[in-house]
């Protein structure tokens, strides 16, 4: 039996088309839970392939100042992580849905019994920044009973030796492109495509870039590289920015995206 | 007495609790940290230099003497080990004398640090300028405007200070944002946490630094008395000054009772008394124990003492109350308060607001203390000064809603 066949089909549906994978991000309860649905739904018809739906955390320390106040605020309007999970599972969505959440709320709720509680909700996999590989072979075991991907991530800084460890990972590298928290900047690090080099000499799955990707020429650029291309705090800064028409506005936004990849 | 088991084990963990969950970026950082210190460690030079600048900087070793009104009072000899005469006012410097010591020989030219009232980020401060290196300091906007004049000292020492203005703008934020920081400027920043929390190799470096606390009045100590204390009696914030005094007598038959915050009270939610609570959980890179809601989102901690007011604990005390070698009680803001004055009144010796929770304690047990013959060592972590206006403003409050 193999995992998440679901994610592996939607970076090959990409590769197809020959562009890289779009990977939008929103936070559950932002700016509602109500808008959980209509947004997953405008990203989907955007032109996502997978969509990254964040748990939120109290104290999200790979995070930058836009997802840390759109957590915040979820949070100060009182979302549970079991409302998150009722309101997953009744989406109607053809693209796979992955959980960005920290350890706390899964170790928390119990892991076994999180990972169990994403999979029936039709969570694909769990990509949690403060959840190192070394320190997730519990977790591994459960998540690959339940067909969860436990998503690893690789930085500027990774050693050899955790891109050995990771080959059997399932799902798709999380690339950071640089060192820091989330968020959009104007310069992207200009050694991505020497790090997904690397990576590519040691792990089969899908490579996807995220942090810092802002606008469409970024992820053209970085999509000549990767197969994923994630786009997270510029898309909830627009959500933020369009307070009337926060649907419309994702839509539009991730549609440019797709167009930039679709362009070479 | 059974020999304790040696903690951590090479993953940092101490029984269940402790290890490494930050993002992958600072994976090879902890590691890099992890064998410079274990060098370090092992190598006379180091242990030589860092001595030598306890004593003759620092002004170690610090006093340990009978406190003999309080005794009197009591009924039973009280002894009180004196870190607040320590250069910057606290325990605090033992670490950071360490830390950027090491940070020096790592070839990292740029400090960062987290604080809370403002005792590590002064230590800290104070370390850099001796060696004359950069120094930037994340501090919650709350405590910027409560402690302006540790805002103020840091500046004096040359640190740059970052007010916070994320989540609860205080300690826990702060620390949030030196990790932020961190994990941004991984290859030349050295990150020196203030206590016994945090990611491995932490917890461990911290204790070993404050160790020298421990030793030294196990020492004292004996030479005073010919025997050990029954009791050693410190305050658990993060649990640094508590874990270093406590460690060289892990084997001896001593009682180890840790004093949290408990605040308004424990009953009423509004408090610091996380192994009191005794809930695991994951926050700022290490598995202990944590004040936390059904979700797993960190609670906001309550004391008036700002150096205990954090949400979480060192990992080595979760597993010391796991294991049962040590207790933890806690103590209110109003019996801290008191025992802040009869300790002035009675020694001639303000305390900080923490170490007061410790010498409340002894006062709360004294019939209990008293009939087992007791012989008390409080672990005194630091001077008061800093928190007369804090008291004053607190005791204004209190006099108008008794009023």
């Amino acid at each position: 039996m193999t995992a998440n066949t679901a994610i592996r089909n939607a970076f090959e549906r990409a590769r197809h088309e020959h562009r890289a994978a779009l990977i939008p991000y929103i936070t559950a309860g932002y700016p509602s839970l109500d808008h959980l649905e209509p947004l997953v739904q405008a990203l989907e018809a955007g032109g996502a392939d997978l969509i990254e739906i964040g748990v939120p955390f109290s104290d999200p320390l790979a995070d930058g100042p836009i997802l840390q106040q759109a957590a915040t605020e979820a949070l100060a309007a009182g979302v549970k992580v079991q409302q998150i999970l009722d309101r997953v599972a009744a989406l109607r969505v053809s693209v796979p849905l992955v959980f960005l959440t920290y350890v706390n709320p899964i170790y928390r709720r119990g892991i076994e019994r999180f990972i169990e509680d994403s999979h029936r909700s039709g969570i694909q996999g769990l990509i949690v920044p403060d959840w190192p590989w070394v320190e997730m072979r519990e977790a591994a075991k459960v998540s690959k009973r339940h067909r969860v991907a436990m998503i690893p991530f690789v930085a500027p800084t990774s050693t050899d030796a955790h891109l050995h460890n990771i080959r059997s990972a399932e799902g798709f590298v999380y690339t950071v492109s640089v060192t820091g928290v989330t968020g959009a900047r104007t310069h992207l690090d200009q050694g991505v495509g020497g790090l997904v080099a690397r990576i590519r000499e040691q792990v089969k799955i899908p490579i996807a870039v995220g942090f810092g990707i802002s606008t469409p020429e970024q992820a053209r650029e970085t999509g000549k590289v990767a197969d994923g291309v994630i786009v997270g705090s510029a898309l909830v800064k627009v959500i933020r920015d369009h307070p009337d028409n926060p649907i419309e506005a994702a839509q539009a936004f991730v549609g440019s995206f797709r167009n930039a990849l679709e362009t070479k | 007495m059974a020999m304790m088991k040696s903690v951590p084990d090479i993953h940092g963990r101490f029984g269940r609790f402790g290890g490494q969950y930050v993002p992958e970026t600072l994976m090879p950082a902890l590691d890099e940290l992890t064998r410079a210190y274990r060098e370090a460690k092992v190598d006379r030079a180091f242990h030589h230099e860092w001595m030598g600048l306890l004593k003759e900087y620092v002004g170690r070793p610090t006093a340990l003497r009978q406190a003999f009104r309080m005794s009197e009072q009591l009924g039973f000899p009280v002894y009180l080990k004196r870190e607040d005469l320590n250069h910057t006012g606290a325990h605090k410097i033992n670490n950071t004398m360490g830390q950027v010591l090491l940070a020096k020989r790592m070839g990292k030219h740029r400090i960062i640090a987290e604080t809370g009232a403002g005792q590590h980020g002064v230590a800290t401060a104070t370390a850099a300028a001796l060696f004359g290196l950069h120094a930037e300091i994340y501090m919650g906007e709350e405590d910027v405007k409560r402690q302006a004049l540790n805002v103020y000292r840091m500046k004096l020492l040359g640190a740059e200070v970052h007010a916070v203005h994320s989540g609860t703008r205080t300690l826990k934020d702060a620390t949030n944002e030196a990790i932020r920081d961190w994990v941004t400027n991984v290859r030349d920043t050295f990150y020196v946490i203030g206590s016994v929390v945090g990611p491995h190799p932490y917890p461990m470096m911290v204790r070993d630094f404050q160790s020298i606390i421990g030793r030294e009045a196990r020492r004292q100590f004996r030479h005073l008395t010919g025997g050990l204390p029954s009791h050693i009696v410190a305050p658990v914030g993060g649990g640094s000054n508590s874990m270093g005094i406590f460690y060289a007598f892990r084997n001896d038959p001593v009682s180890l009772v840790g004093i949290e915050a408990a605040g308004d009270g424990v009953e009423t939610g509004r408090h610091a008394a996380t192994i009191t609570m005794a809930e695991p959980g994951i926050l700022h890179g290490s598995l202990s124990y944590l004040l936390q809601d059904e979700d797993g989102q960190i609670q906001p901690a309550h004391s008036i003492s700002a150096g205990l007011d954090y949400p979480g604990v060192g990992p080595e005390h979760a597993y010391l109350h796991d294991v049962g070698r040590a207790r933890y009680e806690s103590i209110t803001d109003r019996q801290a308060l008191a025992a802040f004055h009869r300790l002035a009144e009675w020694e001639g010796i303000i305390p900080a607001l923490e170490s007061a929770h410790a010498v409340a304690w002894v006062i709360q047990e004294r019939d209990a203390l008293s009939r087992q013959g007791a012989k008390v060592l409080i672990n005194l972590s630091g001077r008061g000064d800093k928190d007369v206006d804090a008291v004053a403003t607190y005791e204004e409050g209190i006099a108008r809603d008794d009023g």
